[in-house]
């Protein structure tokens, strides 16, 4: 077949169905490993306790330990267990997962002081944004600068190559001592994280404007001014765009570590606190849910590139 | 090139030397004084360009060929202001030259055009550096784009033309700046036959137009012989003037002297210049023997 040529453009229609797979596969794997018994299936689901004093309706337990028992009642005579093959509780089923998005925020929080799934994902969205919004105000600016000026690249960049090998999570405590115990530290947490790289990969995005660009731009007289203004910073617009695509991306992983110190909340303290009630369907909904947030947001700025730059079209 | 018989390039006729006489009377635009430039390397220093002196007149159209590394990309940078000579000095109407700036234009070979600007901004750029205010700047550009022929074009960007629409652009870029000097870094280099044609007639046409002197590098042997009063012919390491050549072929050019008997001995005269006949390097070939079968369907064709 075709389909596997190097660098060869595949049919629209192809193309379409070979994405649809992309995420089909996994889903077609998920469900198999949870509709087929036979596959997987390592634990039992009792239906009806038998003779066994401590086994519950509901309860999941070992194959080994059921057939175990199973063994002991039939030579003892007494009632003997029932149950279904089940997959472990950390594993629901596609169908259940699905009935999490809607259920896992309906669930009622168990404490009063606690918040609904909504509340949780609005408090991650707001930390993600005001973190990255900060690092991008600040680092983009120094970006352009030392990737456009030999001075500033010596000044800003030896000490940044230094600091961005310090594990932002390491911060933790002491932007709880600075900043307090409730959204500042996590917002700072997310600004170490990516403000370090984002000036690093801004420079370097700068720096790899064609250079014959700015020479054209001096001999038409520009002076140093509207070289940066009017040549360097539109002519790296379009790739500063995806950089900043990327680095969003970066902040979405820092929110996990940010949402654990301090006070835990958002997203992060919604899924363990799930996880601690063996609520796992909720856990994966959330899980997916993020992945899911986190994908829209980036066709979104994908497709709006190609609205902000036409001049690269057909490139 | 075989060595029909063919008149010395140095046998002008008397319109030519006329021409001539009268052209070194002009002023001089552009020129360059005991110019050196050196550049460090990890191999000791290389000299780039060694002792060169040169006077450009007024209106004057000067095309520079030479062996690859002859340094006649520094050359033109240098006038360009972009690099800084070791030693020596250009001059410009007799100031000197130490930055880049608009009074000389120059047009590069990858066209150099701002992808994000449209062709009237592209255009526009220079002017709007000098001074010009938004609309005295669009109506300045408008004209520039009906000179090259671009009027359908004036809102399009630079990825969707073609290479000989970019490089017309680009000309018209620099123009718009009214410059003393239009250099030019092999600005047809890219293109393919028939464009590059076209394109020395429209070039011819503007230079013959406007008054602006004209520094062309090429290696173009056919390009640099239509399009100059002379030509400056490097030799590479080091850098340095072999020869300016007075090209003999009557002014204003067509492509129908392209065979004419001037034409043809500037030609070889240069040819002789850059590719001097040289003892056969026994390092430098291919070592092939025949490879095709014995009972091959077709013999040897040679």
């Amino acid at each position: 077949m075709s389909l596997i040529a190097v660098n060869k453009a595949l049919p629209a229609r192809t193309r379409r169905w070979v994405t649809l797979a992309s995420f089909g596969l996994p889903i077609l794997l998920w469900c198999l490993v949870s509709y087929v018994p036979f596959i997987w299936h390592p634990m039992v689901e009792i239906t009806a306790p038998g003779g066994v004093s401590y086994f519950r309706e509901g309860m999941l337990v070992d194959k080994p330990l059921f057939a175990r028992e199973f063994e002991n009642m039939a030579e003892q005579g007494k009632g003997l267990p029932e149950g279904n093959p089940a997959n472990p509780v950390y594993l629901p089923a596609p169908h259940e997962v699905a009935t999490a998005f809607y259920t896992a925020f309906t669930t009622e929080p168990a404490r009063r002081s606690e918040k609904w799934l909504h509340e949780s994902l609005w408090s991650s969205i707001q930390v993600i944004f005001w973190g990255f919004v900060l690092s991008s105000v600040i680092g983009i600016p120094l970006g352009i600068l030392a990737g456009t000026y030999h001075f500033f690249s010596r000044l800003i960049e030896p000490f940044i190559e230094f600091f961005r090998y310090l594990p932002a999570p390491a911060f933790g405590a002491l932007a709880v001592a600075i900043l307090g115990i409730y959204q500042a530290p996590k917002i700072a947490i997310i600004f170490i994280g990516t403000f370090f790289q984002q000036v690093l990969v801004v420079a370097n995005t700068t720096r790899k404007l064609d250079p014959s660009l700015l020479e054209a731009a001096q001999t038409l007289g520009a002076g140093n001014r509207s070289m940066l203004f009017r040549v360097v910073v539109p002519g790296i617009l379009p790739d500063l765009y995806r950089d900043t695509r990327i680095l969003l991306g970066w902040a979405w992983t820092y929110l996990i570590v940010a949402e654990l110190i301090g006070t835990s909340s958002g997203i992060t303290w919604f899924i363990t606190q799930q996880a601690r009630y063996k609520n796992f369907d909720n856990v994966f909904a959330a899980i997916i849910m993020i992945g899911i947030l986190g994908l829209t947001i980036d066709l979104l700025l994908a497709w709006l590139g190609r609205r902000l730059f036409p001049w690269q079209q057909g490139k | 090139m075989t060595d029909v018989s063919l008149p010395s390039y140095l046998d002008q006729s008397d319109a030519v030397r006329d021409r001539f006489e009268r052209l070194k009377k002009r002023p001089v635009a552009l020129e360059v004084r005991d110019l050196h430039k050196v550049f460090p390397s990890r191999n000791g220093p290389v000299t780039a360009l060694k002792n060169i002196n040169l006077n450009i007149h007024k209106r004057e159209f000067v095309c520079v060929i030479g062996p690859s590394g002859c340094g006649k990309s520094t050359l033109i940078r240098i006038l360009a202001g972009l690099e800084q000579p070791s030693s020596g000095q250009v001059l410009l109407n007799g100031e000197p030259v130490t930055k880049p700036g608009p009074e000389r234009g120059m047009v590069f070979q990858g066209y150099t055009l701002f992808p994000w600007l449209s062709v009237k901004e592209n255009i526009m750029f220079g002017l709007r550096e000098s001074g010009y205010d938004k609309s005295a700047a669009e109506q300045e550009a408008r004209q520039w784009i009906d000179l090259i022929g671009l009027a359908r074009f004036e809102n399009s960007y630079p990825n969707q033309l073609s290479g000989g629409m970019k490089q017309r652009v680009a000309i018209a870029r620099a123009l718009a700046n009214r410059p003393k000097v239009l250099l030019m870094d092999e600005p047809f280099g890219a293109l393919d036959a028939q464009t590059r044609a076209k394109m020395q007639a429209y070039l011819l046409e503007i230079w013959k137009n406007i008054d602006i002197t004209v520094f062309f590098i090429t290696h173009d042997l056919d390009e640099a012989v239509y399009l100059a009063d002379r030509i400056l012919v490097l030799k590479a390491n080091p850098g340095e003037i072999q020869e300016l050549v007075e090209v003999p072929v009557p002014q204003p050019r067509s492509p129908d002297q392209f065979l004419s008997p001037e034409f043809l001995a500037t030609k070889q005269h240069i040819e002789h210049l850059i590719h001097p006949p040289v003892e056969e390097d026994e390092s430098d070939h291919l070592n092939l023997v025949r490879m095709v079968h014995v009972n091959d369907d077709v013999g040897s064709v040679f």
